[in-house]
C-alpha cells in the first residue's frame, strides 16, 4: 500500500505489521497527551513536585536524554569535520537520535515550567548570568541545526525526491552540512556544559556546587565530557536496537567499532576527572560547608552506594570493556559496555538532580521523599513513545542508513 | 531584620501576620506542608537531650535577602528577581516569572514557595475582604517569596517624600512580621545605619546568620544565648564552634 514511499532497494514490513509495531507508542504518547493536557490545564499540582523538590523526573529524563543525545553532535564532528569516512554509514541515524531526544526534552520543558505560555520571556527578558538561559539558547538553537540536517534526509524520500526543487534544496544542503555540524558542535558544546554549569553554580548547595574553572564551575567540562563519552553508545545501542528487531545489517562493524572505540576513551577521561572531582569535592568543598562526606548519605535512600555504582560499575568498569578490543569486538561485550556506559550517565544526572534536592542544606531541615506520578511518569514515557515512533516511521520511509542495500540484497 | 531566639515563644503570628498582609492565598487543605504557601516559616529546633535537659527553641524564617551574589538572583534565567542594592531588597516579579523553579533549587532556605493551585481567597469565609490593594495576588505557576513588605516602604517613602524628606526615621518602615510579634522578638531597621537599633544588635557576641558558611551574607541575623542554636545555626564541624563565656553588657 506505502511501497511508492519506500527507498528503492529496500525491503520493509508490511502496512499491517507495521501498523500493529506503532501501537503501544502511539497509547504511550496517548497516555503522554492527556497527562501534559492535565498539567497545562490543572497546574503542576499533577506531579508530586514540591517547594524541596523544584526539579524532579522530567528534568531528570531531559538531562538524561539531552546527554545520550549527544552522539548527534559528535557523531557529525568526527564525520564531517574530522572525516572519519565510516560514519557516514551511521550519522543519519545518531542525527535523528539527537532530533527526538533535542525536541523531546524541549517538549517535555514546555510542560515543566509553571507558565509555559511565557517561556519566551527567557530570550526577551534574558538574564546572561544564568546558566539555565544558556541553556535554552544553545538547545532552542540546536534543535534548528539538528532539524536542518534531518530535512536532507526527509528529501530523499523517493516521493519527495521527485520534486526537483526539493530535491536541489537538499542536494544543496548536503554540500554545505560540514558548516553546520560544526555549528552544532559549538552550540552543543555549550549547552552541555552549561547544563552541568546549572547545577555546579549553586553554590548554597554544596552536594552540587563545584569551585569555577574561569567563569565556569567544573561540573561544565565534565557533563560535555560525559555526554560525549555517552553519545556514542547510545547511537550504537540505538542501532543494534533496530538490527534487532528488523531482523537486518543496517551499519557496518566498522562504524560501530570506531564509535566504541571512541566512547571508551572519552569515558576513560571522564573517569579519571571524575574520581578527582570527587575528592577534591570532599576534601575541599564539602569541609568549607561545614559537612562531613557521609552527612549528604546520612538520611533517605540516597546511599553513599550511588557514587559507587556510578563511578565504580558505571564507570570504570563499561571503559575497560570499551577499551579493550577483543571484548569490543563480541557483540554481547560492546552491547553490555555501552548499556552500562549509558545508565551511568543517567545515574550521574539522577544524582544531580535529585539527590541534590534531597539533601537538606540547613541543619535542622527535614529530608524529604518524592515519588512521581502517573502524569509525570506518562510525559516522561511519552518521549520514548515519540521516539520509536519518529524512528520507526524515518526508518520505514527514508534512507537512513546508507549500506542498507549493499549489506542486506534483496532476493526477487 | 534581627530575630531574638530566646525571646521567640513559637507562637506562629510573624506567619499569619505575613499571610495576611501579603495576601497570601489559602488551600482548602492544608495539610501538605511542602506545598503550603508560607513566606515566614517557623521550624521548631531541640537540643537532642532527653528529658529534663530538654531544650527547644523556635526558628522564624523570612527571605534571607541575600547579600553577595544572591543565590536565586544570579540563576533566573528571565530576570525575574533582582537584588535592589538601593534598598537590599530581593524582589520577584510575578508577572515575569516563568515557573521554572530553578531559584527554589538554589536557594537553601527554601525561602521560594511555589503556586501550585489557583489563588484562593473563600468569600463565605470573608477572605476577600481582607486583601490588601497594595500587594497583587498571585497566579498559579509562578514562584513567590517574602520581599520585607515592600510594600511598606514604599508607602514610607511616599509619605516621607511628601514631608519633603529624603531620609526615613527608625520605625517608620517595619515588616507586618515585626509589628505583630507579641513578643517583640523581631527588630527591623538599616544594618548600615548606625543609629538603628539592629546595627548594634548585631554587634552581640550571641548574634549568628543561618549557613553563614556557605557566604550567601543573608542580611538577617538571629540572636541567642544558647551555644547549641547558634552552633545548629550555621554547619559546624568538631572543633570549628567557639562557645562564648564573656558578655560586655551595656
Amino acid at each position: 500500500m506505502d511501497s511508492a514511499l519506500i527507498p528503492e532497494g529496500v525491503k520493509r514490513c508490511s502496512p499491517k505489521a507495521f501498523f500493529f509495531w506503532t501501537l503501544p507508542w502511539l497509547a504511550l504518547l496517548l497516555w503522554g497527551g492527556v497527562s501534559a493536557a492535565l498539567c497545562l490545564l490543572k497546574g503542576l499540582n499533577q506531579t508530586n513536585m514540591s517547594d524541596y523538590f523544584a526539579f524532579a523526573l522530567w528534568i531528570v529524563f531531559d538531562l538524561a536524554i539531552i546527554a545520550l543525545g549527544a552522539g548527534a553532535f559528535f557523531t557529525g564532528f568526527l564525520t564531517y569535520i574530522i572525516g572519519r569516512k565510516e560514519l557516514k554509514d551511521i550519522i543519519n541515524a545518531a542525527v535523528i537520535i539527537g532530533f527526538i531526544c533535542y525536541s523531546g526534552a524541549v517538549a517535555m520543558l514546555g510542560i515543566d515550567i509553571g507558565q509555559p505560555i511565557r517561556g519566551w520571556f527567557i530570550f526577551w527578558h534574558v538574564n546572561v548570568h544564568s546558566m539555565l538561559a544558556e541553556v535554552s539558547f544553545c538547545i532552542t538553537c540546536y534543535l534548528g541545526v539538528l532539524l536542518i540536517e534531518y530535512i536532507p534526509l526527509i528529501l530523499e524520500n523517493p516521493q519527495i525526491e521527485k520534486v526537483k526543487p526539493l530535491r536541489l534544496f537538499g542536494q544543496n544542503l548536503h554540500g554545505i552540512m560540514a558548516i553546520f555540524a560544526a555549528t552544532g558542535t559549538f552550540l552543543s558544546f555549550f549547552h552541555q556544559g552549561s547544563l552541568g554549569g546549572l547545577y555546579g553554580v549553586m553554590y548554597a548547595r554544596p552536594f552540587a556546587f563545584r569551585e569555577g574553572f574561569y567563569v565556569w564551575p567544573w561540573t561544565f567540562f565534565l557533563f560535555i565530557l560525559s555526554a560525549i563519552a555517552a553519545g556514542p553508545s547510545f547511537t550504537i545501542l540505538c542501532t543494534k536496537l533496530a538490527q534487532a528487531i528488523t531482523r537486518k545489517r543496517l551499519v557496518p562493524d566498522k562504524a560501530f567499532q570506531t564509535l566504541a572505540k571512541i566512547s571508551g576513551s572519552l569515558l576513560g577521561v571522564y573517569i579519571i576527572l571524575k574520581i578527582a572531582d570527587t575528592l577534591g569535592w570532599i576534601y575541599g568543598i564539602t569541609p568549607a560547608a561545614g559537612l562531613a562526606f557521609m552527612d549528604y548519605f546520612k538520611e533517605g535512600p540516597y546511599g553513599v552506594w550511588l557514587l559507587v555504582l556510578e563511578i565504580g560499575v558505571f564507570g570504570i568498569i563499561p571503559a575497560i570493556i570499551l577499551l579493550t578490543p577483543s571484548a569490543r569486538k563480541s557483540e554481547g561485550w560492546l552491547i553490555t559496555g555501552c548499556l552500562m556506559n549509558c545508565t551511568g550517565i543517567v545515574l550521574n544526572r539522577f544524582t544531580f538532580t535529585i539527590v541534590t534536592l534531597a539533601i537538606p542544606v540547613m541543619p535542622f531541615d527535614e529530608f524529604m521523599s518524592y515519588l512521581p506520578t502517573w502524569q509525570e511518569w506518562g510525559i516522561s514515557l511519552a518521549v520514548i513513545g515519540y521516539g520509536f515512533l519518529l524512528f520507526s516511521l524515518s526508518y520505514r520511509y527514508l534512507p537512513v542508513f546508507p549500506k542498507e542495500r549493499e549489506l542486506n540484497p534483496v532476493v526477487e | 531584620m534581627v530575630i531574638d531566639l530566646d525571646k521567640c515563644t513559637g507562637c506562629g503570628t510573624c506567619m499569619v501576620a505575613c499571610s495576611a498582609e501579603n495576601n497570601v492565598s489559602v488551600r482548602p487543605d492544608e495539610s501538605d506542608p511542602q506545598r503550603r504557601l508560607t513566606w515566614m516559616r517557623l521550624y521548631k529546633v531541640t537540643n537532642g537531650k532527653p528529658f529534663p535537659e530538654t531544650e527547644v527553641s523556635y526558628f522564624p524564617r523570612p527571605c534571607m535577602q541575600c547579600d553577595h551574589h544572591t543565590p536565586c538572583v544570579s540563576v533566573c534565567p528571565a530576570t525575574a528577581t533582582e537584588m535592589d542594592y538601593e534598598t537590599g531588597i530581593v524582589s520577584q516579579i510575578y508577572t515575569r516569572c516563568i515557573g521554572c523553579r530553578y531559584c527554589m533549587a538554589a536557594c537553601p532556605y527554601h525561602a521560594r514557595v511555589f503556586n501550585w493551585w489557583d489563588g484562593y481567597f473563600p468569600k463565605s469565609k470573608g477572605m476577600t475582604r481582607y486583601l490588601s490593594p497594595e500587594v497583587s495576588p498571585r497566579m498559579r505557576g509562578v514562584v513567590e517569596k517574602c520581599t520585607f513588605c515592600h510594600h511598606r516602604l514604599m508607602r514610607a517613602r511616599t509619605k516621607a517624600y511628601a514631608e519633603d524628606r529624603r531620609e526615613l526615621e527608625e520605625g517608620e518602615y517595619i515588616t507586618a512580621c515585626t509589628e505583630a510579634c507579641p513578643a517583640q522578638a523581631i527588630t527591623f531597621g538599616d544594618l548600615n545605619n548606625p543609629d538603628h537599633q539592629v546595627a548594634n544588635l548585631i554587634k552581640s557576641p550571641y548574634a549568628f546568620r543561618l549557613l553563614e558558611k556557605l557566604g550567601t551574607e543573608p542580611k538577617v541575623y538571629y540572636l541567642s544565648s544558647k551555644d547549641w542554636v547558634r552552633k545548629l545555626g550555621d554547619n559546624f564541624l568538631p572543633g570549628q564552634f567557639e562557645p562564648v563565656t564573656k558578655v560586655k553588657m551595656g
